[in-house]
């Protein structure tokens, strides 16, 4: 494998080119023999293909990549990604192992090859474009790396030559005890004696760092073996940032080619993102949303945005991200700027003007898009948080009051917050335990509002005045206010008004 | 090379001459937009007092009289007027704040570099506007800056792409970004208010001060033996809080993602008010949470269950039991304490294993695993250091500079040394008044008129700033060391990009 041979090492080295003989030479590489179904994406490819290939190639690799990002949108877990990817990539990116012995290995793991590149050209443009490609491309990678035949992946690993120390068997038993406590499974007593374990520099390995599932000394991360999967995904991440931002600063030549340009445009184009926050129609325009029927309103907000509101009366304050949480979510419902700045000093009773002025008006006029930098404002200020959001967020501090209480609250004071908000049915309350309890916050929070709404809905469901979409599962706060405002207010709102869209769709 | 980073320790005196000018020219405007009008009255009348004080050591003979570098007859700085007089700050910025040793350490090098040029400083005026994005090539300048601002403290930001100044005229908005800066923490005694019962708010005293001194030990020792960082300076915040400051090249260099790790590394109480327990670790515990334990568990002792009493009454000895998940241990617990009210924490801390003795749970085999690990967990309950960890995950965030003066107590924020950090104590840490009065005093020691070595004195030589300054001094020196070092190194290894 001559051509394996020639991979190690430093990319420029390796090679052997000389930049300043390099663009007469011939290209050295134009076959590339893919021996391994994974590919680190390190040499681009150079052989000819149609322009027909070209933009189906990149087409495809976008459905999948479109795919995984709204797996993450819907809050599944990894395990259900996997299984959710599977069909989806048998049909539009196969990769195959080398023992399958398929006919077309070689033609797969080209296109894959070649798909990549493509939408690197795509995507390398902005900033955003760019962490967004690197995100999805590096979890499709990591997808590919877990499923991939234990023997491949280790030559794969291999074939990378990464400098990693190797633990000494010396050094292993001093630190036996160290490295046995930050191995979860005990049971299996010969923990660290068996397993081998890396050297990193931490840098390497923040994520891990982050959740203390590594020992730290003097600066090295001990990872164990079983952990590698982290260290090979973020050298892809990493190695990927860079080429794309030098793909990027190569782009502006492209411009003189026009079969290319347009086709690449098209593709970042259908790219752009399902924001999957928010959109104007969550908030009720015609209705009278006022500082002063806040109170009255808030029987219809979810539990997270309850317990804020009752927290703010009870304690007349919020901590700082309890405080943004609301106010995005106020501003969703239709509260004005004026409005909510009204209703936050009324609100804060016990501070001054002077202290308010200083402190904590700007905040609210920075969520508004009212003052800061151009692209808020222009951007009219934050977006109030989707369920996705203030659930993958870091748990509340002592003392603080945002986040999901489903998830942020023990089962005890979650039961009690509901029976607050006027959930009584024992088994209802029992189901929420179990939901929570398997880390199905959402599932829990719709459930609460099925109860709550459940002759309303059943009024429009036997009437059929609401199409599937309205009662789809609640991905929002705003939504989750929206659709039982509308289901009191029946009556009331015009019918024309309720042919909402999800905001998620 | 310019005059102020010269290593000569007259350099900065050398400057003083210009001062009073310069204070005196921005005082005219200054002084009539500030609130000092009616100050001037009180003061004047507490001026008299002092002059009779100082009486028999004549000011006219001294070298450096304060009132030499205030406008003539205005109030001289005295002990019991406003802290945030602009007159005393004015003061404190011409004669003590050490620009010198600060442009040094975030110059990381004696000649001016792009590391303190393109470094932000946003200031906070006496009217409480704030300012950012301000910077300085030299220490000299941003001292010049100082008094003719008279800020009431400013704050120190990152390293940008280009100086902070320019950042409008920039063709692109991404040209401007934060490089660099150093890996900062916060703690505050703010997020300890649950569990402290000797003061609430911004009240501070000696018992609740070890909060902060446990989490110094705790953090400090984290940073050090574990992510192997050298330069780490602890700073008092001024009030009831500290701040560090982590300095190693590798450390300034980290993008957001490491800090949210190094941050989420050492949070470990999670939750807010209604998660119940917030310890929730799984077992074996982590070296770092072992070595920390062994750490606070001295402290748990004396400075939690004797000074702070936390389960005094019923109330509060219902939040202990609400941390043990053994219904009949709690139950026991409750009749006991609803019998005996009055009883002391350290009694009933010492109950829990009496009790637990008496075989109520046995059945459970692993019981006495299990209280022993959820007594850990309150041990770091009221112990582990509370981090306001968002300080820590920007890498823009900027963090009040060492040696501001805080406002609300007038007290200098001064470096921590952690080799002694037990016998720190926050009540002691000079005021900018007492140490203006500090200089006057030394000034009129007639004993030291004629010493040359004394005219080459800094101010802060002849106050109780010095051993602070000293300190922070020798850790500088030490920060620079390594950065010489490490610059040689990464010279001759070639390239550093290549890999």
């Amino acid at each position: 494998m001559i051509r394996q041979e020639a991979l190690r090492g430093d990319p420029k080295r390796r090679l052997g080119l000389n930049h300043k003989k390099k663009q007469f030479e011939q290209p050295q590489f134009k076959q590339q023999d893919y021996t391994h179904r994974l590919n680190f994406y390190i040499l681009p490819p150079t052989l000819d293909i149609t322009l027909e290939e070209f933009e189906e190639w990149a087409i495809s690799r976008l459905k999948v990549l479109a795919e995984l990002e709204a797996c993450a949108f819907r809050n599944r877990t990894p395990e259900e990604t996997a299984s959710y990817m599977q069909p989806i990539l048998a049909k539009h990116l196969p990769l195959a192992q080398n023992s399958s012995r398929s006919s077309n290995l070689q033609d797969e793991r080209k296109r894959d090859h070649y798909s990549h590149f493509i939408l690197r050209l795509a995507f390398a443009a902005t900033e955003d474009l760019r962490r967004r490609f690197s995100r999805l491309e590096t979890q499709l990678f990591k997808l590919r790396f877990q499923s991939d035949d234990a023997r491949e992946r280790r030559e794969f690993v291999d074939h990378l030559n990464f400098e990693w120390d190797k633990v000494g068997e010396e050094e292993k038993r001093g630190l036996a005890e160290e490295l046995a406590a930050v191995t979860p499974f005990k049971s299996k007593n010969a923990g660290s004696e068996e397993e081998g374990w890396f050297k990193v520099d931490w840098e390497q390995v923040p994520e891990l760092v982050e959740g203390r599932k590594v020992f730290l000394k003097r600066g090295k991360a001990y990872v164990p073996v079983r952990e590698q999967t982290t260290l090979v995904v973020n050298e892809f991440q990493r190695r990927l940032d860079q080429g794309l931002v030098l793909t990027s600063r190569a782009l502006p030549r492209l411009d003189e080619d026009d079969r290319l340009s347009p086709i690449l445009a098209h593709l970042s184009k259908s790219f752009t993102a399902p924001d999957a926050a928010y959109s104007q129609d969550s908030s009720l325009s015609g209705n009278d949303i006022s500082a002063a029927n806040v109170d009255a309103l808030s029987t219809h907000f979810p539990a997270c945005m309850s317990h804020l509101h009752s927290t703010l009366r009870a304690n007349s304050h919020l901590k700082h991200f309890g405080r943004l949480q609301y106010t995005l979510f106020l501003k969703g419902i239709g509260l004005s700027l004026p409005e909510c700045i009204a209703f936050w000093r009324k609100s804060f009773r016990l501070i001054t003007d002077e202290k308010f002025t200083k402190e904590y008006l700007y905040n609210i006029r920075h969520a508004y898009g009212d003052v800061g930098g151009d692209a808020n404002r222009r951007g009219r200020g934050y977006t109030p948080y989707s369920c996705q959001k203030l659930l993958t967020e870091g748990m509340p501090g002592p003392g603080q009051t945002h986040g999901c209480p489903y998830r942020t609250f023990s089962p005890d004071n979650l039961v009690g917050l509901l029976q607050k908000m006027g959930v009584n049915d024992r088994d209802l309350l029992k189901t929420v335990r179990e939901d929570v309890g398997r880390q199905r916050y959402h599932i829990a929070c719709n459930r609460v509002f099925e109860s709550a709404h459940k002759n309303e809905l059943k009024k429009v469901k036997d009437e059929g005045t609401w199409n599937a979409a309205d009662l789809d599962t609640i991905l929002h706060p705003n939504t989750y206010f929206k659709r039982s405002f509308l289901l009191k207010n029946m009556g009331k709102v015009q019918s024309g008004d309720v042919g909402m869209e999800d905001p998620s769709q | 090379m310019p005059h102020a980073i010269s290593p000569d320790p007259v350099a900065e005196d050398g400057i003083l001459p210009d001062a009073p000018a310069l204070g005196g020219s921005s005082n005219s405007s200054q002084d009539a937009s500030q609130e000092d009008s009616p100050q001037s009255a009180p003061a004047n009348a507490e001026k008299l007092n002092l002059e009779n004080m100082f009486d028999d050591d004549d000011e006219d003979d001294t070298e450096f009289p304060s009132s030499s570098i205030a406008p003539p007859d205005s109030d001289q700085p005295t002990k019991s007027s406003r802290i945030n007089d602009p007159e005393i700050m004015k003061a404190f910025y011409q004669r003590l704040f050490p620009f010198r040793h600060l442009f040094q350490w975030l110059n990381h090098s004696p000649s001016p570099t792009n590391d303190f040029a393109n470094r932000e400083f946003a200031f906070t005026l006496q009217n409480d506007a704030y300012l950012r994005y301000q910077s300085f090539p030299t220490a000299d300048l941003l001292r010049k800056q100082c008094v003719s601002l008279n800020p009431s403290r400013f704050e120190i930001g990152p390293v940008y792409s280009t100086n902070p100044r320019d950042r409008k005229t920039l063709r692109k908005a991404s040209a401007f970004r934060p490089l660099s800066k150093e890996l900062v923490f916060d703690i505050d005694m703010t997020d300890y208010d649950e569990i402290r019962t000797c003061c609430s708010g911004a009240n501070i005293c000696n018992r609740c001060w070890t909060f902060i001194t446990m989490a110094i030990k705790v953090v400090d020792e984290a940073l050090k033996e574990d992510f192997g960082f050298k330069h780490v300076l602890w700073v008092y915040s001024g009030r009831r809080g500290a701040h560090a400051w982590v300095c190693d090249k590798r450390a300034r260099d980290m993008d957001d993602a490491k800090r949210r790790a190094v941050a989420g590394y050492l949070e470990l109480l999670k939750g807010g008010d209604k998660s119940g327990k917030k310890v929730n670790v799984r077992r074996p515990l982590h070296p770092h949470l072992e070595r920390s334990l062994a750490i606070l568990k001295e402290h748990f002792q004396d400075d939690i269950l004797s000074s702070q009493d936390p389960w005094a009454d019923s109330e509060a000895s219902s939040n202990l039991l609400k941390l043990l998940p053994f219904p009949d241990l709690v139950s026991a617990l409750r009749k006991k304490w609803d019998s005996a009210p009055g009883r002391s924490s350290e009694s009933k801390w010492g109950d829990i294993d009496t009790i637990a003795k008496t075989g109520v749970g046995s059945s459970d085999t692993y019981f006495g695993k299990r209280l022993l690990e959820a007594k850990q967990d309150i041990v770091l309950e009221y112990t582990y250091p509370r981090l306001d960890a968002e300080v820590s995950k920007k890498l823009n965030h900027l963090l009040k500079s060492p040696f501001c003066v805080h406002p609300g107590t007038g007290r200098v924020c001064v470096p921590i040394d952690t080799r002694r950090v037990e016998e720190f104590d926050p009540l002691s840490v000079p005021t900018v008044t007492e140490l203006l009065a500090e200089i006057d005093a030394w000034n009129g020691d007639e004993k030291r008129e004629a010493d040359e070595e004394a005219k080459k004195m800094q101010d802060w030589e002849k106050t109780r700033l010095k051993p602070y300054v000293d300190y922070f001094r020798g850790f500088v020196a030490a920060l620079l060391k390594e950065e010489k070092n490490g610059k040689r190194d990464r010279d001759e290894e070639g390239d550093p990009m290549e890999f």
